[in-house]
């Protein structure tokens, strides 16, 4: 328990330490665009790991929120009633999602959130007097919580890492209570949850809520970073790269989607820059990880490390003496 | 006032009668066993009562509530409880967490996202002791796929029993176990007190027939007889259908 605690906070001032480490504002962002969609990965991952419900059109979640904070500032509202309207807006979108898939689980509910996606993102391109279309919308200004500028990469970073860690800390707390434990139970014998008096249907209904309002959060913060949001934030590709996050890293681990969430992001934006094909890369990387660590990075990482320290206590002598090998 | 009273329950897959006018009236502490040949309609019934299924027509009544078109779900808190035939347990976990889920479905607090489960030192109390009754709290700590069929099977009964049932339905709780399983899960149904209802279904009539109080044979969906032990057994129709003779 101790060593856990050290390492939580090892990785805290880790996290801190980054704009200090790496004084390059273009690292520092890539920083914040890894922690952004590690919340995004998280809520994703809220449904895909700990619900079993996979979800290809949560991309539209993050981009109705994303939308609903460019519009409103575009209106002319202050930042404040734009962050929380947007966070409202996107609950509300996520319920409407829920209601509509949660009819269904395995292939039709994929296939449902596939369709409800495609629908937002055709709405963001076609529906221009509210979305501009394919031009997108801007956004000029970033907000100044409690009047901290976040103009800087420095400071953008560390009100998204505050964010970022709030929303580990609210997906280890749910993973432990009793209504996560009802969502695994849910995933794994969801007729014997039934017959011990569990709704089913209900508590699926808020794992979605939950993922639907850390997937709000990440695409407000997205909007922000940004500054700038248009249709293919919506497409199916980002639904099927927040996916890729999740499982590579690991679904229904809390690290998993984090580790994923970096690895994504620095394939898309550092390899990038250094091999043209990289998106190439990012594919022969799902491979090997599919092949050789189909769980995921992090538990299959975990899987290694302990048939390593189990073969090295087993090449050293016994030390008992007086027992028989 | 019985403690379950089924009434000319009829259930169709397609064209496939499942159950016929089924009527059976349980008295409360009473010990029933269901038997029959394969495809009789005895889980089907069961899933009815339980309400997995609904019927197409006919009455489930519990302690003289209509409980017809309840959820599932809500006759669990009505103080029903059941056993599966294919063992249906949450294999990721281990049995006193197995355990805990039982006891936490009944209760309020499986809505809470904010406390920690495992914290819980009233309900950890409480799962230890179910599987104390079946003699599981000294493996409670075992990851559920590293026990034997047999455990699984009493952990079945041990999560049933924890939600502290009116009315227990048991769906074949010897099936697959060796002759030492049965002799444990025969003493363990033998001391659950007479508070406790138990409808059971079983195949195994050597274990199961000396725990009957009465005992209902159905036959292609429909009850053909229904008495006390020896009038069923005595009956001719019981070893015409049942019995092969």
């Amino acid at each position: 328990m101790i060593g856990r605690r050290i390492a939580i906070a090892v990785a805290i001032l880790a996290l801190i330490a980054v704009p200090y480490a790496i004084t390059e504002a273009y690292y520092v962002n890539i920083a914040s665009q890894i922690l952004l969609y590690a919340i995004f990965a998280l809520g994703l991952n809220v449904l895909v790991g700990y619900a079993g419900l996979v979800s290809l059109g949560h991309a539209g979640l993050f981009g109705v929120a994303s939308y609903a904070v460019a519009s409103l500032l575009a209106a002319g509202f202050g930042h404040s009633v734009a962050i929380l309207s947007a966070l409202a807006i996107g609950l509300v979108f996520t319920a409407g999602f829920a209601a509509l898939s949660l009819r269904a689980t395995g292939i039709g509910f994929i296939m449902i959130t596939l369709a409800l996606g495609e629908i937002l993102w055709g709405l963001a391109y076609r529906w221009i007097s509210l979305t501009n279309g394919d031009n997108g919308v801007n956004v000029s200004t970033r907000p100044m919580p409690f009047g901290i500028a976040l103009t800087s990469a420095s400071a953008f970073y560390d009100t998204t890492l505050v964010i970022f860690l709030a929303a580990v800390a609210a997906v280890a707390i749910f993973v432990r209570s009793p209504f996560g434990a009802a969502l695994a139970g849910a995933r794994d014998q969801p007729r014997r949850m039934n017959a011990l008096g569990y709704h089913v249907w209900m508590i699926r209904f808020g794992a979605f809520m939950f993922s639907g309002l850390l997937t709000a959060v990440a695409g407000i913060l997205f909007v922000y970073y940004n500054q700038f949001i248009s249709p293919q934030t919506l497409a199916l590709t980002a639904s099927a790269e927040a996916l890729l996050m999740v499982i590579s890293g690991g679904a229904g681990t809390l690290l998993g989607p984090i580790v994923g969430a970096g690895l994504v992001v620095i394939m898309k934006n550092v390899v990038s820059a250094y091999i043209v094909r990289w998106n190439f890369m990012l594919g022969a990387i799902f491979v090997a990880i599919v092949v050789f660590m189909p769980e995921g990075l992090v538990p299959g990482a975990a899987r290694l490390f302990r048939t390593a320290v189990r073969a090295m206590s087993r090449a050293k002598p016994a030390p008992a003496a007086g027992r028989k090998p | 006032m019985s403690a379950l009273a089924v009434t000319a329950l009829s259930k169709s897959f397609g064209g496939l009668r499942v159950n016929t006018n089924v009527s059976l009236t349980v008295e409360p502490g009473e010990r029933r066993l269901i038997i029959g040949p394969n495809g009789a309609g005895k889980t089907t019934l069961f899933n009815l009562i339980t309400g997995e299924l609904r019927p197409d027509s006919g009455a489930i009544r519990l302690f003289d509530r209509d409980i017809t078109r309840v959820a599932s779900r809500k006759r669990a808190h009505l103080g029903m409880a059941r056993t599966y035939q294919i063992i249906t347990l949450f294999p990721r976990d281990t049995i006193l967490r197995n355990a805990m889920l039982a006891l936490l479905g009944l209760s309020p607090m499986r809505w809470n996202p904010l406390v920690a489960l495992h914290r819980q030192s009233h309900l950890l109390d409480a799962a230890r002791a179910a599987l104390r009754r079946v003699g599981l709290d000294r493996i409670a700590d075992r990851p559920l796929a590293q026990t034997s069929y047999g455990e699984k099977r009493r952990v079945e009964i041990a999560m049933a029993l924890a939600q502290n049932p009116k009315v227990l339905l048991l769906d074949e709780p010897f099936a697959g176990l060796s002759i030492d399983e049965r002799r444990d899960v025969r003493e363990l149904l033998v001391a659950i007190p007479r508070d406790v209802t138990i409808v059971m279904i079983e195949h195994d009539m050597d274990t199961a027939l000396d725990l009957a109080d009465r005992i209902t044979l159905l036959h292609f969906g429909e009850v053909i007889v229904e008495g006390t032990r020896a009038e069923v057994v005595a009956d001719p129709r019981t070893r015409e259908v049942y019995l092969g003779e």
